[in-house]
């Protein structure tokens, strides 16, 4: 029982190649930022580019999200909880935002 | 060997267990998705008060990017031991689980003893919760993940006392799966934490 368990599943390989990933991933917006390497619009670019991928270097690698092997009902769970992640966080700051905007009119 | 046909009331018993364990996981996942959206919102309220600083200290006067680093280093790598003690397992290495374990342990400590000692930094500087809109979102947000990561290490640490007592059953190793979910989980939140809070604050 076990030994079949253990043909299945990630392997060292998918671990050290998130670390590696996340890392390089890690140090690329710090660096930019410690060093001031660019001006702020281009650097607040890179944080929100470089902190999604490394979201999706996470889920693939270290929770082995995967379109074959997860349960249907796991992925439909993950996204229905973007979707709602997206509506909420989006429409509290756009609000907040537009408020904020009147409210210097 | 012969034990795993399903015919057998044993193995239609191990059937029905993997069933049930699959659906703990469901449930587990389930979790993990909701306390995601308790995240987002406290990352949407930390934003909108981000600029409130009421004439108080800002980001760039309280941040530590070095220290930053640190508490982020110290978190993905213990990301990484816990994957290997999750490898261990499913090897049947009991003692490589223990020690893998003891090892993400040490560094989720590490993690929350390098918080404290932020935040008590903060609060006798007179930045503490109570000083700005800001500083009551920034309080909020990274005190909700440290916490969650003390709960993570009050669970490795059962979790230990279980694998040293009970083995590496079935049921054991369907909850280290779960806390291995969640452990990796609150990693991910963190990558949301440095890059919202930290390096944007001190931009």
């Amino acid at each position: 029982m076990q030994h079949t368990a253990s043909t299945q599943g990630p392997d060292l390989r998918a671990y050290l190649t998130g670390l590696v990933l996340a890392l390089i991933l890690t140090a690329i917006p710090f660096a930019l930022v410690y060093f001031k390497l660019l001006s702020t619009g281009p650097t607040v670019a890179a944080i929100v580019i470089a902190a999604i991928v490394q979201v999706l270097v996470h889920l693939r690698f270290f929770l082995h999200i995967d379109f074959r092997r997860t349960p249907k009902e796991n992925l439909l769970t993950l996204f229905f909880a973007c979707f709602l992640i997206m509506v909420m966080v989006g429409g509290s700051l756009w609000i907040m935002i537009d408020l904020h905007y009147r409210m210097a009119l | 060997m012969s034990d795993t046909t399903a015919a057998t009331p044993a193995g239609a018993e191990a059937a029905h267990d993997a069933e049930r364990y699959a659906e703990k996981d469901f449930g587990f996942w389930i979790y993990l998705m909701t306390d995601a959206v308790i995240f987002a919102l406290l990352f949407a309220t930390y934003i909108v008060l981000s600029r409130g600083t009421a004439g108080g200290p800002t980001g760039s006067d309280l941040f530590s990017l070095p220290h930053t680093f640190g508490e982020t280093m110290l978190l993905l790598v213990s990301s990484t031991t816990f994957g290997m003690a999750s490898l261990a397992a499913r090897a049947g290495n009991r003692g490589g689980v223990l020690a893998w374990l003891a090892i993400t342990a040490v560094l989720g400590l590490a993690f929350v003893g390098m918080e404290i000692q932020e935040f008590a930094g903060m609060i006798a500087k007179g930045a503490g919760p109570d000083r700005s809109g800001f500083l009551s979102g920034f309080f909020t947000l990274v005190g909700t993940h440290g916490v969650h990561v003390s709960v993570g290490l009050i669970s490795i640490v059962v979790m230990m006392g279980q694998i040293a007592t009970k083995g590496l059953t079935v049921p054991v190793l369907s909850r280290l799966m779960r806390l291995a979910l969640f452990w990796h989980f609150l990693d991910i939140v963190w990558i949301g934490i440095f890059s919202v809070v930290y390096l944007p604050g001190v931009l």
